[in-house]
């Protein structure tokens, strides 16, 4: 399988180095890019995007080992990140937890079986007020209660 | 004490705040046009005289920072909004980028104008994905009606903003990691000196401000920086969003002057604990800041005040414990944040957070030994020095106060081997990451 960037994200990498004084500077938006496009920063992309953008792997290595946000492997079709900090901890975030690892057969991080959602455990998301929450494809969800977890995972796992 | 301003609240309550028409309703931008009128030293000498200081967690006078730019050097200068909020129980610039994405673009183009600067970038936290795609349209909007971009108000003054995703590292809220991000690499913060003033973003002069500091400038523009002086404290002037949760009623923002007690802000605006259970701890400041017990909270929220006991106003997070809560597991939660945080640099961070997190799991599994509260005192020292940036200290100070203050917890923990409070099973640490 031979990876390249559709005609559209080559156009849209290129409007966005265009920001920066150099490829390098630019990189890791091209890597977030990437990342829509192919799903992932595989060993494959990595040596893709240092082709195109003529920078050494090791770089592109250096991000996708460092930011969270980037994922080596394929996700699931649906990405969860379940906040564990103090604030959610104290309202109940530990078991919501158990609950979702429960729900899913996941135990702390994974992906179904079917590779319908990963669950991943995350830091402080910011939305406190909300707690205990998590993230779902970028969009936040709190206050959380084994029901409202039901409601929002249920049609994605039975086929969403 | 005088009447409360809402200063940043007003701007966030209106009916469709985040659009361009509410905010110029408002009154917006009317300060960037006084702004453009004036010498660039005299919107300086403005926020100096105001005592405007940096609400993301260091309080840096805003004025100071912006003056050490120097205006004589031919590089191009920057200015970044550190938009990477991280500290845990902070969310106000969540709101204030979600509500008020104008007020933080004027408030960005004034700090612009003040130090020479036609480049902004908005550094916005990988997750905060609502809050990017609304500040994307407000920067739209903004160029259409030449609020930003060429020639701004056809005063001549130009000023290109773009907005600059991270991906996920608390460390990159750090000014100089903030930087190494935005130059594509990772996170790992720089030594200082030089600091970002004389060596910043591509090695050029950049003022480096958080969101919520950005937006307290249009206020002082336009109403003078008596009007902002006369608010909060002697040293710690106006008001700002403290963000409350845990074991509170109301958890959310409350806007407030400077010097508010933290007993107030608690009890009288955040409803107080639930089901009427007292309060057994409270950071008042973020995870980095230490925990206060019952006795403490009458301190008056401002960064002297905390200063004083110890402690710091940090971000204003205000994270609420009830009687119920054990403090060893809730110390363990903020230490496995800060080993899973620590970029790796620097090995008494990398090791010591590794290694505090290591014993407190311990501790908490029931195996902990007599010696481990002082080892992790002992490591906490260690920590507090030999280091590039505050991160190893953010992780010490909670660690110091909760050991230090809840000590036969602790030792609860480990002659027992299970919770003094009975908060948990014995087995809790769960899987770590």
């Amino acid at each position: 399988m031979s990876i390249e960037f559709s005609v559209a994200a080559k156009d849209r990498l290129k409007r966005l180095l265009e920001q920066y004084p150099t490829p390098r500077n630019g990189l890791l938006p091209a890597l977030q890019l990437a990342q829509e496009e192919f799903g992932c920063i595989s060993p494959e992309v990595e040596d893709y995007v240092s082709g195109l953008l003529q920078i050494p792997a090791a770089a592109i290595r250096e991000l996708v080992s460092f930011y969270t946000l980037l994922h080596k492997e394929p996700p699931g079709k649906h990405v969860l990140h379940l906040c564990r900090n103090l604030p959610c901890h104290l309202r109940g975030g530990r078991e919501i937890q158990a609950y979702v690892e429960r729900k899913l057969g996941i135990e702390a991080e994974g992906t179904t079986p079917d590779g319908r959602l990963t669950l991943l455990q995350s830091e402080c998301l910011g939305a406190c007020e909300d707690a205990p929450m998590m993230m779902l494809d970028g969009k936040y969800y709190g206050p959380l209660t084994p029901e409202y977890v039901d409601r929002i995972l249920d049609p994605i796992l039975s086929g969403g | 004490m005088g009447t409360m301003e809402r200063i940043l609240s007003k701007y966030m309550e209106l009916p469709d705040s985040h659009r361009l028409a509410a905010y110029r309703q408002a009154g917006g931008y009317q300060a960037l046009a006084k702004a453009l009128e004036l010498e660039p030293e005299e919107v300086i000498a403005q926020v100096k005289e105001a005592n405007l200081r940096g609400l993301g967690g260091a309080g840096f006078p805003t004025g100071a920072k912006w003056s050490f730019i120097p205006r004589e050097s031919n590089k191009p200068k920057y200015v970044v909004v550190n938009g990477d909020e991280g500290e845990p129980g902070t969310f106000k610039d969540r709101h204030l980028m979600e509500k008020a994405p104008h007020l933080l673009l004027e408030g960005t183009a004034i700090a612009g104008h003040a130090v020479g600067s036609q480049r902004a970038f908005i550094y916005i936290r990988g997750e905060y994905v609502k809050q990017y795609e609304i500040l994307e349209a407000a920067i739209e909007e903004g160029y259409e009606a030449r609020l930003l971009g060429d020639n701004i108000l056809g005063k001549g003054f130009n000023f290109h903003v773009s907005i600059y995703k991270g991906a996920g590292s608390y460390i990159c809220g750090e000014e100089t990691a903030l930087l190494e991000s935005l130059e594509g690499k990772k996170g790992w913060p720089r030594l200082k000196p030089p600091f970002p003033a004389t060596w910043g973003l591509y090695g050029c002069p950049t003022v480096i401000n958080n969101v919520e500091t950005l937006c307290q400038v249009p206020g002082i523009i336009l109403n003078g920086p008596q009007w902002f002086a006369a608010i909060g404290t002697e040293k710690s002037k106006g008001t700002r969003l403290y963000g409350v949760s845990g074991h509170v009623v109301r958890p959310g923002i409350y806007e407030l002057p400077l010097g508010t007690p933290l007993r107030e802000i608690i009890y009288e605006h955040a409803g107080g604990i639930p089901a009427g259970k007292g309060l057994k701890g409270v950071t008042p400041g973020g995870a980095s800041s230490g925990v206060l017990t019952r006795d403490e909270i009458d301190v008056k929220m401002d960064f002297e005040s905390l200063a004083e006991i110890g402690n710091m106003l940090g971000s204003a997070a205000i994270v609420v414990m009830d009687e119920e809560t054990c403090m060893v597991d809730a110390l363990h939660v903020i230490s496995r944040f800060f080993a899973h945080e620590s970029c790796g640099q620097c090995t008494a961070c990398r090791e010591g957070t590794g290694w505090v997190e290591a014993i407190l799991r311990r501790i908490l599994d029931g195996e902990g030994v007599k010696s481990d509260p002082d080892l992790l005192l002992d490591i906490a020292n260690s920590m507090t020095s030999n280091r590039i940036c505050p991160l190893a200290d953010g992780a010490a100070m909670p660690l110091i106060s909760f050991v230090s203050k809840f000590r036969e917890e602790f030792d609860f923990h480990i002659s027992e081997g299970r919770c003094s409070v009975g908060a948990h099973a014995a087995v809790l640490s769960g899987a770590t990451g």
